[in-house]
Parts: C-alpha cells; structure tokens; sequence
C-alpha cells in the first residue's frame, strides 16, 4: 500500500525538490500517488480501525491455535453444550469440543478462501479485462459476450449445483481437506471475476489512447510491458477496492455454502460450518451460533470498511 | 420502442442458450449417476436400471440429450422430478404461491423503508439520522442473511417465545400466518433495504448538486417542492431501474432464508433437490432463475429509456 514507486506515478506532479539553498535541509521526499492515497486513508477512522479488527482476526486465527492449547476434537460429554466459562471462553457445543478452539481454527479457513477466492477472482478478471480492452476487436467482443453470459449465471445455485456434484470426487482425487478448498475458491473465484473484468476493461480503454502510452509504444515498448508496466498501474485503484470487497464477499459465500451443508466436511470446522452445527440447538445452546457467527459478521464488516477508506482514499480526484 | 425491445430480446436468445448449454453440461458431466438412488438400492436388478435409464434417456450422448431437453423444455415440457414422479413444472407452480408471498411483500417492505430513509439521509446529509441511517445501512449489508435469521430464531422464538420459528403452509389462520412470515420477511427485508438505502441515498446526492436544483432554488420555489418534484424524479429513474434488475437476485437469495425458516418455496425446492440428485428439478429452476435474470435485464434497461427522457434508443 505505502511503497513508494514513482515510475508508477504518471500525470501526479511530484513535489518539486526543496530548493531553498540558504538553509540546508535534506530535500521532502516526493509526494508519490501510493503516499497520498495512505495518509488519506489514514484519516478515514472507520476504515483504519476496520484494517486493524480484520489484522487482528488474521493473527488471532494464524497465532490463536498454537498459543490455545485446546484440541478441535477434543469430545467432552459431560461438559456438552457448556455456556461461556472459564475453562470453555466461548462454551462448548453438542460434543462437548471447546468452542473457542473450532472458531479459530475454523476461522483461518474461512479467511484463506476469502483471500484464495479474491486472488483467482481478480487474475481472472484483470487478465480479461485487460486482454478486451487492450487488444480490442474480436478478442474484446467474444470476452465480453462471455462476460454476459458469466454475469446472467445465477451464481448461487450454480455454486450449490458444481460443490454437491463435484465434491466427492476431488475429494477422493485430492484429499479431502485441499480437494474441497480448491473447489469451493475456484468456484467462488469462477463466479466473481465479471465485475473486475469490466473495470479494468474500462480502464484499459481509457489509459491506451493517452500520450504517455503512445509514447511507449513509440519508443519499442514491448506489447506485456505496455499492459502490465504502462496501463495496469494507472488502472488498478478500482480494481484494488473491489479485491478488497470481494473477499468479503467470498467469506459469506464460503458461509453461506457450509451453511447449507454444502461446504466443508464436519471435521473442518469453518464459521459457516459452525453455524450450520448450531442451527439444531439454538434453543439449548444459542452460544454456538453465536460465536462463528459474530467472527463473520466482524470479518465482513470490517473489510467491508477498508473497502470503503479506500474508495475515498484512492479516488485521485480527491485532492488533499 | 418496440423494435428495441424486440431487438434485445432476440439477442439473450443466444446468451440464455449458452446458459442452458453450461448448466446442463455440469449436470451431465457430473462424476456420479444421476440413478445413485437406484443404484444402491439393491432390490432393483440390473435390467431394471438400464430399462430406467433408457426411459429417462441416460444412456444416450450428452449433447443428444441436451437437444432433447431443450426442444422439450421449449414446448412447455420440463420433465418429470425423479423424487416424486411429478410434472417439475406443476412441482414450481406449487411452490411459487409462498415464494411471492414471502419474497414478495420483504421487497415491498424493504423499497418502503428504503426510499423514504435513503432521500432523508441525502436531504440531511450529515445529520445525525443519515449518520445512523447510514451506518445502519452498512451492517446490515455487510450482516449475511443467515447470520440475522439465526438471531432472530435466538431473540423472537427463543428467547422471547413471540414468534414460530418453523414454516407451515398448512395454516389457514390468517393471524398465524403474518406471524410465521415476520420472521423470514424481516431478514429479508432488513438486507435488502440496506443496500437500496445506500443507492438511493448516493442517487439523491448525485442530483442534489446539479445546475438545474440550482435554477429551481433561484426561480423561489420552496424546498420540499425542489427536492418532491425535482430531485426524486430523477434521482428515483436509476433507483426504479436497479429495483428491476435486482428482483431476480431477491428470490435466487431468499433460498438461505427459506432454508432457515423451513419456507416451503423455490429455494429450498432446489436444494432439496440438489441434495436428492434429481436433475430434471434442478435444471429446471435454474434455468428459470437464468431467464428471470435475463428479462429482468432487459426490462431494466427499457425501464430506464421510459423514464429518462434523455435516453432514447434507436
């Protein structure tokens, strides 16, 4: 986010080098579009303190099961369906596993899906789209025409439709914790890349006709070198927003396919999955759904924030 | 007018037969038989299950059968669900009476809400209602529709014992009946008004800024009536046409919350479904789904020519 790269900073004047002689100061370091963008975001309070809830979510499900000794599978019966205590922080469920321990877990699956799913959505869609928008002609016409018919897909049942059909067998060819992942993020990310497709399509068609890109191509630019040195940067604050979005998303997707018991298997303990357990017992146990569904809600709610910081932050028309 | 019309529809012919051509070959490439059921159950002889499989036309190439089905499907044959032996068109017919009235009235309710918040929220913008309104309208957009059922089923059944936490259709007390929907029709409605209060509100501000708001202030006309007669109208056109386009995507996304509270509708025909392989359901409401989308499409973009005078399509 932060780094500096000004050979990507095209049509942002940099400041112009402290010029003062008399005083020697060391000159203020250029004002770079990346730059701009962090200090704008900084000041946007919601999405910083969203930033530091998802930080903190990734770290309590990356580092949380090393430092919590407490097994996933650990069954219990006589402490079974446990409210909160303080051998069990977040209670148990109808075995008697310790809660906390699932949910964190099965929180670094859900939030590697929802990062997994966003990386294929915007490879797809950015090579698309920069593949339409760049070349243009047939190549532009028959990506776009597919592109529709992605678009009037109706995403859910299809995701519902390829997991229940296809699961079983990657699960015997791959195994069936990395089969399933697969699968569930190449189907999410499968069905996402539309939207991304169309902005960096625009993108493109905007960027090619500018000077500077005439002016590569004048001087022998490579046609890869043109997309992903010249244009794509000049292209990429839309498509960083609607990544950050889209993970979001694919984390409701993930839930919402385990919530219908059409996700991970039981062993796998994924928020959604979690829920999905809890839903038979929420009149004796209410904890159980509780819980997962609380880290869904923070997760979502707090990249859905930092989606918006950086809307208003990468917007270049904001000048501050 | 009607030629454009015309026009558009004749070109999602293709995209709907490129749809069908998807959603049949994923069905049909499907590692698994579509008979498993029968196939497990070991009282049925082998002849027996190839005799099924040849009436039902299994054994035949996929792309023989996909012509079949389509040219079936066209004359209003949609095949029978392997599970219940029943017309899959009579099978939806059954469900679409709940669905409508479900699905229907949350997104009556949710545009009743929407509207009225979003244009005060852009009229005061910045004030603490559209502060709230807009936050509200943040979670719960970001809230998943099966996160807020669950805690409704927590808080009004549960807890508060106000409310059935379970569908039935066999009702026939009309006070019964609103109660059972309040629940499911609230999840929904909560989602949906969230993501049209935040598009109706960033309409409203698109036009609040406009010369012609400007010039209607100088001629002396009174505030409620720039904004009632001049902004809504038009910040509304996008506001009518996103309301077309997403009806599709309520009912495809009511499936959750169908499954939720046991709602008898489309969704959770499909899902049920899904789960027992029948393929011919399947298809069918999916291809529907396909096809409300499409129109919808369509319908949005003539829509939007009707109401804004500055488009006009050749």
């Amino acid at each position: 986010m932060a780094s500096t790269r000004p050979e990507q900073v095209v049509g942002v004047a940099a400041a112009p080098p402290a010029t003062r002689a008399a005083i020697p100061t060391r000159p203020r370091p250029a004002r770079t579009m990346w730059g701009d963008a962090w200090r704008r975001f900084r000041r946007h309070r919601l999405a910083m303190a969203g930033g530091a809830v998802f930080l903190v979510l990734v770290a309590a499900t990356l580092i949380g099961p090393a430092v919590y000794h407490v097994g996933i599978n650990t069954i219990d019966f006589h402490a079974a369906m446990a409210p909160p205590s303080a051998a069990h922080p977040l209670g148990t469920n109808d075995l008697g596993q310790d809660m906390l321990a699932r949910v964190l877990y099965g929180g670094r699956i859900s939030i590697a899906v929802g990062i997994a799913a966003m990386l294929m959505s915007v490879t797809v869609g950015t090579l698309v789209g920069a593949i339409s928008g760049f070349f243009g002609r047939t190549a532009d016409h028959v990506l776009m025409r597919i592109t529709d018919v992605f678009i009037s897909l109706p995403s859910l049942p299809l995701l519902l439709l390829v997991i229940y059909l296809y699961r079983d067998m990657l699960a015997r060819t791959f195994g069936p914790q990395f089969g399933i992942f697969w699968l569930i993020v190449g189907v999410i990310g499968g069905l996402n890349w539309m939207p991304t497709a169309r902005l960096v399509r625009a993108g493109f068609l905007a960027v090619k006709e500018k000077e500077f890109i005439e002016a590569a191509r004048s001087l022998g630019v490579g046609t890869l070198s043109q997309i992903f040195r010249h244009i794509l940067p000049n292209v990429l604050s839309p498509v960083i927003v609607s990544a950050t979005l889209s993970v979001g998303s694919a984390i409701i997707a993930e839930s919402t396919l385990s919530f219908l018991g059409l996700g991970f298997p039981p062993d796998i303990p994924t928020w959604g999955r979690l829920l999905y357990d809890a839903q038979n017992y929420l009149d004796m146990a209410p904890h159980m759904a509780i819980f997962p569904g609380l880290m869904i809600c923070l997760a979502v709610l707090s990249i859905n924030y930092v989606g918006d910081g950086l809307r208003d932050a990468l917007d270049p028309r904001r000048l501050l | 007018m009607t030629r454009y019309i015309g026009r558009r529809l004749l070109t999602s012919i293709p995209t709907l037969v490129l749809i069908s051509m998807v959603v049949f070959g994923i069905l049909a490439l499907a590692p698994g038989d579509p008979l498993s059921q029968f196939a497990a159950n070991p009282d049925i002889p082998p002849e027996v299950r190839m005799n099924i499989r040849h009436q039902l036309g299994l054994d035949q190439p996929v792309p023989v059968r996909y012509v079949k089905w389509a040219v079936a499907f066209l004359h209003g044959d949609w095949g029978y669900s392997f599970s219940s032996r029943v017309p899959v068109d009579r099978l939806i017919l059954q469900r679409l009476p709940t669905d409508l009235w479900v699905v229907g009235s949350s997104y009556l309710v949710a545009v009743i809400l929407a509207i009225p918040i979003g244009v005060l929220s852009a009229i005061k913008q910045y004030s603490l209602f559209d502060q709230l309104a807009t936050t509200f309208a943040f979670i719960g957009f970001s809230l998943p529709t099966f996160f807020t059922g669950v805690l409704f089923i927590i808080i009004f059944s549960v807890r508060l014992r106000w409310l059935p936490f379970i569908y039935n259709v066999e009702v026939t007390d009309p006070v019964v009946m609103v109660k059972q929907a309040l629940m499911p029709v609230g999840v929904l409605a909560l989602f949906n008004s969230a993501g049209l209060v935040r598009f109706v509100r960033s309409s409203m501000l698109d036009n609040v800024g406009q010369d012609y708001v400007r010039t209607a202030r100088a001629k002396g006309l009174a505030h409620r009536k720039v904004i009632i007669r001049h902004v809504l109208r038009n910040g509304l056109i996008p506001v009518v046409t996103l309301l077309a386009l997403g009806l599709p995507a309520v009912f495809v996304g009511a499936v959750i919350t169908e499954q939720i509270f046991r709602v008898p509708g489309i969704g959770s025909l499909l899902i049920a479904s899904i789960q027992n392989s029948d393929t011919p359901v399947v298809m069918a409401i999916t291809f529907v789904y396909a096809i409300l989308v499409v129109l919808f499409n369509v319908a949005a973009d003539v829509l939007y020519g009707l109401l804004d005078p500055r488009i006009r399509y050749g």
